[in-house]
């Protein structure tokens, strides 16, 4: 048998077997990757160069306070930092006791603080300190959280205490000397989108729920009644019912009740979101199997308790990706109330594109509000998911 | 004991009439729990009621449509009606809803396209595809809608070159902030006898679904999907026949030419609709993409396995095994799209494009008419929903699998 010359095999392998398999496996995948490199070129050299040389980043460093606040009181800006800080104590020490559900949001938190730190340190921005304390005071109750007994419940506690804190902070009251009211109307920039959207999403949850019970009541009037809200609501577009709130709601309530444009508008936010948070619920209720409710009546639970106590525990936890997935919609839902002339995002980069010495950096100012949506939700998409992961939510 | 206490006590008539405890009677109980309910919520009706006439009556307003005869007085920059400022609030309304239903089935075409493509370029195996339909999907979906509509408009639109210095594509169509000039086909004199082709051609669709229909019936196995071309090639050659036939070519291709400050002739986009459809087709094709995506996924792998161990080519299985079985799962979330869709459209306000929801806006600035504007604007955008949701619901019982 005459000896054989066999050719090496192809490398399967390295660098050059990778271009292969991905980029060159046929002859139309070669040519789209040629396209598709030329179309990268064409695209950032010239978004490079003009960023370096064309753009005005001026006017997004003149007015990152209006972006981040608005028209806050600049000498009140301490309580906003008050409340970072608070967060910061809340996600050092729920790390240190939730550890892996937990670590997401901390790692975010850590690399945010860290990240800005050394931002406000390039550009010289006195911010620096407040960022590294921040930092500092997340790492400190982490290791308070590790040796905390019982810890859970003081998490528990302090997240179901900082909203309402947070409210009092960045609100005011005429009570209190040190904390001297803040008008609504000076809420601003990313400070009022979360302040819509936490309240949107924690406000319209309760409300959710029981319209997903009630949609799957077998009472016909209380079950067409809502599902008549429901759908309603689903569909029109959310400027409608913001719309709505921001004018009805006036007339709606008694004569001398004047509620002020913020709250009208989270009235509206609440509204909408509920119709969506009920059916987010609705699917965790189907999901539920027929066994619980029968196991939970025969060890004799009434159908309010066994609803409250067996089924909704479930139900709840079994929509949690869907009930962040709504919170990341509301987030940037919460750039429509610009139209009905609340301050936020949107509406603060309008107004820098009415400075005299800003005008015509559209391209910049909207990137950089581009930059903040994606930047949060990409963070808040990250640190969520750890949580699932950790609860192990779709995994049994 | 108890029974025998309670036949004592009430006897037999209790037991006749079946009033016995009657409170912890489960039938009772869900009456009492409606009539509850109707009457909190008519308190609820009768109290808002009553705010809602004090509230009217200190403003000096009054309820009712009659407004809605008098002149609007305001002009709409671009209308598919004829339209004055000396027409009615009406008709103004009527205007704004062609222009929201006009850039609404335009974008959910569009966007369908989009999305399929991006769909599938993120499962290519091309791996810079996917990274770029990634990197499109990703950056989108986390950015809200209402700033990508004003980017567009305002950014990139309003930046163009001005008509003189205007980007000339092929077509031949012009970029310019003014709005982009497409050429456009001109109607002649032999146009009227034309059309009586276009309606038989679209009547020959029907025919065709017919006939499909039929001869499905009688057949003993599925017909080849080929047949379906048949919908595309015979109205389409009945129209091009119908042109062919007529003396003259019914329509003419008309092009836009620089005539002083201005294009003339041929068709044009404005800077509005360029960017809201734009903007919407662009946002919504990115959620149908992860739609398509996930529809595809969630085919079985056994599906490909065994459509592979059968001897179909990648292209035959992807078609005739893993599309139509994917089609089924993406029909109920490609609607909700749809609907999303047309309700984003009125983001329009924010660039100025005259739709229902900014019409609605400036009648109500006008006239001060809150309620009535609010309920005509909240039943048109639910009949456009429930009516996208009709057909969408009817075409995917079509597609459902029919269980035995």
């Amino acid at each position: 048998m005459a000896t054989m010359e066999m050719k090496p095999p192809i490398a399967t392998v390295g660098p050059l077997a990778w271009l292969r398999k991905n980029l060159f496996s046929t002859w139309y995948n070669a040519l789209l990757t040629v396209f598709g490199v030329w179309l990268l070129y064409a695209i950032l050299v010239p978004a490079i160069t003009w960023s370096r040389t064309e753009a005005q980043w001026g006017a997004i460093e003149a007015n990152l306070t209006l972006f981040m606040v608005g028209q806050y009181p600049r000498e009140e800006l301490w309580r906003v930092w008050l409340t970072i800080h608070l967060l910061a104590v809340l996600i050092g020490f729920s790390w240190g006791v939730w550890k892996n559900a937990a670590r997401g949001f901390a790692f975010i938190a850590l690399g945010a603080g860290a990240a800005f730190t050394l931002i406000s340190l390039y550009f010289q921005w006195d911010i620096w300190s407040q960022w590294l304390i921040a930092d500092l005071i997340l790492l400190t109750f982490y290791l308070i959280g590790t040796r905390v007994p019982r810890g859970a419940s003081f998490a528990a506690v302090g997240w179901l205490a900082y909203f309402p804190i947070v409210f009092l902070l960045v609100a005011g009251s005429s009570r209190i000397e040190a904390l001297p009211p803040v008008p609504t109307s000076a809420w601003g920039g990313l400070l009022l989108t979360l302040l819509l959207t936490v309240v949107g999403n924690i406000g319209s949850l309760p409300l959710g729920i029981l319209l997903a019970l009630g949609r799957r009541s077998k009472l016909p009037l209380i079950k067409y009644f809502c599902v008549g809200y429901i759908e309603l609501i689903r569909g029109v577009p959310l400027v409608t019912i913001l719309y709505m709130a921001d004018i009805l709601l006036p007339l709606f309530l008694s004569v001398d009740v004047r509620p002020d444009r913020v709250l009208r508008a989270m009235v509206g936010f609440i509204l909408f979101e509920a119709a969506y948070q009920a059916e987010n619920v609705r699917g965790g209720l189907q999901s539920i199997d027929r066994g619980q409710y029968e196991a939970s009546s025969a060890l004799g639970l009434s159908g309010a308790l066994t609803t409250a106590l067996i089924i909704l525990p479930q139900a709840l936890r079994a929509v949690i990706p869907a009930l962040f997935n709504s919170f990341i919609s509301l987030f940037k839902d919460t750039s429509l109330v610009a139209i009905i002339g609340l301050f936020e995002i949107l509406r603060v980069a309008r107004t820098i594109l009415a400075q005299s010495e800003w005008l015509g950096t559209h391209r910049e100012v909207f990137l950089f509000a581009f930059f903040i949506y994606w930047g949060f939700n990409l963070a808040f998409t990250y640190g969520s998911r750890r949580i699932e992961d950790a609860l192990g939510v779709g995994k049994r | 004991m108890v029974e025998s206490f309670f036949e004592k006590t009430c006897g037999t008539f209790c037991i006749t009439m079946n009033i016995k405890a009657f409170w912890r009677d489960i039938r009772f109980l869900q009456i009492l729990a409606q009539v509850t309910f109707i009457l909190a919520l008519a308190l609820t009706a009768l109290y808002l009621y009553s705010n809602v006439t004090a509230n009217l009556a200190k403003q000096g307003l009054t309820v009712g449509y009659g407004f809605m005869k008098n002149p609007a007085s305001f002009d709409i920059s671009e209308s598919y009606i004829p339209y004055t400022a000396a027409d009615s609030y009406q008709r103004a309304l009527l205007v704004g809803l062609i222009n929201t239903l006009v850039v609404s089935v335009m974008g959910i075409v569009l966007a369908t396209i989009v999305g399929i493509f991006a769909g599938v370029a993120r499962l290519s195996s091309n791996w810079l595809l996917k990274q770029f339909a990634a990197a499109y999907v990703g950056v989108i979906r986390n950015t809200p809608l209402i700033i990508q509509l004003m980017f567009w408009y305002f950014a990139v639109i309003l930046q163009l070159p001005a008509v003189r210095e205007a980007v000339e594509l092929p077509g031949p169509s012009y970029l310019t902030k003014r709005g982009i000039y497409l050429p456009w086909g001109e109607a002649t004199a032999t146009y009227d006898s034309w059309r009586v082709f276009i309606i038989v051609g679209i009547i020959s669709i029907f025919i065709i679904w017919f006939i499909l229909q039929y001869t499905q019936k009688r057949a003993s196995v599925p017909l080849s999907p080929w047949w379906n071309v048949l919908y595309l090639i015979v109205p389409v050659l009945i129209i091009y026949i119908g042109a062919m036939i007529q003396p003259e070519p019914p329509l003419r291709k008309i092009i836009p030419e620089l005539a002083g400050l201005n294009f003339k002739g041929g068709y044009r986009l404005t800077p509005e609709f360029a960017a809201l459809l734009f903007g919407l087709v662009l946002y919504t094709g990115a959620f149908i993409a992860e739609v398509v995506r996930a529809g595809i996924q969630a085919v079985a792998k056994g599906q490909v396995e065994a459509a592979r161990s059968l001897g179909l080519s990648t292209s035959q299985t992807l078609r005739l095994i893993v599309f139509p079985q994917a089609l089924r799962i993406m029909i109920p979330p490609v609607t909700s799209q749809y609907l999303n869709l047309a309700k984003n459209s009125s983001l329009a306000i924010a660039i100025g494009f005259p739709d229902l929801f900014s019409i609605a806006g400036t009648i109500f600035n006008q006239t001060g008419a809150a309620i009535e504007i609010i309920v005509i604007m909240m039943l048109s955008y639910l009949s456009i929903s429930l009516f996208t949701s009709l057909v969408m619901n009817i075409y995917n019982r079509r597609i459902q699998l029919v269980e035995r």
